[in-house]
């Protein structure tokens, strides 16, 4: 790595102790030669194992549950379903008021993906768990399922969440967070160019090295100690505080240094049903998820796609930018409500453009619910967006970084969402890289800087 | 059939924090009775470093060496409230708690050894290396340690503060969508060189060239180790990494490391990085968030640098070997 000081010199001081200084990290000797304690290494006297019967389908009416034989399973303590749970509808973000309730701790009367929790089989050994929860017998009426966003959107297509009314999520300002600037009709009509180009991708798996997972330990004073690699204490904790319907004074987290995160251990998913099950057995109990549950169960980045129509001049400058964007939630919100919404103010990019329309939707379907990744919301369209760029910079038959260097922000102009552009560096970011790979780039561009144009 | 090589470039920036803020963090800083500082959080380290970087955060605003500093994180018990390691907001957020914090606890230890000195507390000044002296006069002096064991025995002060850092919630506006999504943003180009193989659609990335622009690289070594891997994710993001390789059929999803595909040691190609330092106007030392944005300019430079290499262009996440090959054989059908 090298630090190029001589960018911005003038705005930083170079003269600190301990910022700018490259310390080794305290705490990688520990990391290094397994002395770093995580929450898994931790064993208690009499503790259970929690594993989970999961939907085989991707959307089923729950006609009847039986846990009979399984409950004479040798090893088992104890079997939970739904009715187990105080206040088992719960949404993540009803903490910062972004509901409905739209997700079951345990299923209820449906399942809406393939995977879904359903029964909560407690046992001496996670052997004896894993065999008791093959022995619950669920009887399922299967439904139709709507796997894709497009066919989510058609009138018609069977309901994914009965708590949202329709397959996409509704915001105060409608079906999708909207961005409109200047007139972005006009701009198309003025264009010499216009591309309009759809992308997409795939969900990805955050894939830490820890698994998620949670030990929930009782006190014996109605208190809970539960020991999380969860990326948000308190997230949890109150979270927990709701669905349990146990003040929050009761209850105890304690993290530590997690072995990765990456936004999968941001989701409120074992510690609730961990912490019921310990306080209505008495004994501590263990949910760790198995590889194949962080993979497959736990939330993945949402798959999106992304269509964007661009109107541009021969001269480089691109003079409309029109985004429909789709974050396919899966069955449940977690964090895609928030995250569809980022990409609304990200679309126009680094750059200036002066007529913006952009639309997110945040769409349901009979998929593993997505979540928090990093950078979501903005990785994705990224993506989209800067292959866009090279498009339109080779459809005008000009060098790609000019483009760029054409369209970049400075400080002073107006973003598309309405706030003033400070701190810009794009345009450093760019001329370094130009030198570093050489670049051919003509010297005029050089001259350029993020400093607001004159005038 | 041929190894074809080409050449791809993406800018891009990244907000700090929260989508439209809303996002508190606190701190809690104190002394032991021999000087060594101690900075609760309810916090979380994800293995990034958090603490690390906090300790120095600390130990710069109060005026000690880092090894001074001693973070305990991640309880619910001690630590106050923090929303959570997540959207680049653990240095910023949780930094301006603890500097705030901070400020407050070296005030509190300013005066103190300003009674044993007999001087004015605003006349003093710390030599980073564990001693207050006087402005200008470094004879006049005493240790840290000498000033804590007065403050807890003698004066009965503590020493201590309490930080919190909130940047208050932005509702968009819903016809126009008004909104201020972020204070401040990171920013990156990168420069790609891959070689694809038009008879097998298979990608070598050659050379990763990212220029980040981060606010304020706080620990250099840090900063390069979190970039460094950023890099590599972008790189497996693009070529390799779903859950489902068919979406949206729901079938073919790995379930362990052998079947979900990953870059090994041995795909990760020659990397440099290069950083450049504009600091934000509201974060601790200047910091912004590097720490998702780091992942994404290589995921379209790959893309555009395989079309440069092959002319063709995959729109769709992951650029799999199976894409190419079928985008090629529709290119020479046309």
């Amino acid at each position: 790595m090298r630090l190029a000081k001589n960018y911005f010199a003038d705005e930083r001081r170079d003269d600190l102790n301990e910022i700018g200084q490259g310390r080794p990290r305290a705490d990688v000797p520990g990391h290094v030669t397994a002395k770093t304690t995580y929450f898994a290494d931790r064993n208690f006297p009499g503790m259970l194992h929690l594993k989970m019967v999961r939907s085989p389908h991707h959307h089923a009416r729950i006609r009847s549950i039986d846990t009979s034989e399984a409950e004479k399973h040798p090893g088992v303590v104890r079997v939970l379903t739904a009715k187990d749970v105080p206040h088992n509808t719960y949404t993540i973000l009803i903490l910062i008021q972004i509901g409905p309730e739209d997700e079951h701790v345990l299923a209820e009367d449906k399942v809406r993906w393939k995977g879904e929790a359903v029964v909560a089989v407690l046992a001496e050994t996670e052997r004896a768990a894993q065999e008791a929860a093959a022995k619950v017998k669920v009887d399922y009426e299967v439904l139709p399922a709507v796997l894709d966003m497009e066919a989510a959107l058609k009138p018609g297509a069977p309901l994914v969440n009965e708590h949202h009314g329709q397959n996409y999520y509704m915001y105060d300002s409608g079906a999708c967070r909207k961005v409109r600037f200047g007139d972005v009709e006009k701009g198309f009509a003025e264009a010499d160019h216009i591309l309009e180009q759809t992308y997409s991708s795939s969900p990805i798996e955050q894939a830490p090295m820890e698994t998620t997972g949670c030990i929930a330990v009782p006190d014996g004073n109605d208190r809970f100690t539960c020991y999380t690699n969860t990326q948000a204490m308190f997230f949890t904790l109150d979270n927990t505080s709701i669905i349990l319907q146990m003040p929050g004074s009761q209850l105890h987290l304690v993290g530590g240094t997690a072995g990765g995160g990456f936004g999968g251990k941001v989701d409120v998913i074992v510690e609730p049903i961990a912490i019921l099950a310990a306080k209505l057995t008495g004994r501590p109990v263990s949910f760790i998820y198995s590889r194949h549950e962080e993979m497959q169960i736990s939330s993945p980045r949402a798959a999106e796609t992304i269509t964007i129509k661009d109107g541009v001049m021969k001269d480089g400058r691109i003079v409309a930018r029109y985004v429909k964007g789709y974050t396919d939630a899966g069955a449940y919100s977690r964090h895609s409500p928030y995250g569809a919404q980022k990409g609304a103010a990200h679309y126009p990019g680094p750059y200036t453009i002066p007529n913006v329309w952009a639309d997110t939707y945040c769409v349901y379907t009979n998929r593993t619910p997505s979540s928090a990744m990093r950078g979501f919301g903005v990785t994705i369209a990224d993506f989209a967006l800067e292959v866009q760029m090279d498009k339109l910079a080779r459809l005008i038959g000009m060098d790609p970084l000019e483009f760029r260097f054409i369209n970049a922000y400075r400080d002073g102009d107006m973003k598309a969402h309405r706030q003033t552009t400070e701190g810009a560096a794009l345009i450093e970011c760019m001329q370094e890289a130009a030198r570093a790979a050489n670049w051919p780039v003509a010297e005029k561009y050089f001259a350029l800087s993020s400093h607001p144009r004159e005038g | 059939m041929a190894v074809r090589r080409g050449r791809g470039v993406a800018a891009i920036n990244y907000p700090t924090g929260m989508n439209l803020g809303g996002d508190p963090s606190q701190a809690l800083v104190h002394s032991t009775p021999t000087g060594n500082f101690m900075v609760t959080l309810s916090s979380v380290d994800l293995g990034q470093g958090l603490k690390q970087v906090i300790s120095q955060i600390c130990a710069e605003t109060i005026g000690v060496p880092t090894d001074r500093v001693v973070v305990d994180t991640a309880d619910t018990d001690t630590g106050p409230h923090c929303m959570g390691t997540f959207a680049s907001r653990g240095t910023h957020r949780i930094g301006n708690a603890v500097i705030q914090a901070a400020k407050e606890a070296r005030q509190v230890m300013l005066e103190v050894a300003a009674e044993e000195l007999e001087v004015n507390a605003a006349d003093l000044e710390t030599d980073g290396a564990g001693n207050i002296h006087v402005k200008g006069a470094p004879q006049k002096a005493i240790s840290i340690f000498d000033t804590a064991l007065s403050a807890h025995f003698t004066r009965g002060r503590s020493i201590s503060g309490r930080g919190m850092f909130l940047v208050p919630r932005s509702f968009p506006e819903t016809e126009t969508g008004a909104m201020k999504p972020a204070t401040c943003y990171a920013h990156a180009c990168t420069v790609t060189e891959v070689e694809v193989d038009d008879e097998t659609g298979e990608v070598t990335v050659l050379t990763v060239k990212n220029v980040f622009e981060i606010g304020r690289a706080l620990n250099p070594k840090m900063v390069e180790q979190q970039l460094v891997g950023g890099s590599w994710m972008g790189i497996s993001h693009t070529l390799y990494e779903t859950t489902e390789p068919y979406y949206p059929a729901r079938d073919h999803g790995g379930s362990d490391f052998n079947e979900y595909l990953m870059p090994g040691p041995g795909d990760l190609a020659d990397t440099e990085i290069i950083v450049l330092e504009r600091p934000s106007a509201d974060g601790p030392y200047g910091a912004k968030g590097p720490g998702e944005m780091c992942a994404n300019p290589q995921i379209p430079a790959l893309a555009n640098a395989i079309f440069d290499a092959v002319g063709v262009r995959i729109d769709h996440l992951p650029i799999t070997p199976e894409r190419i090959l079928r985008a090629l054989k529709e290119q020479r059908r046309v």
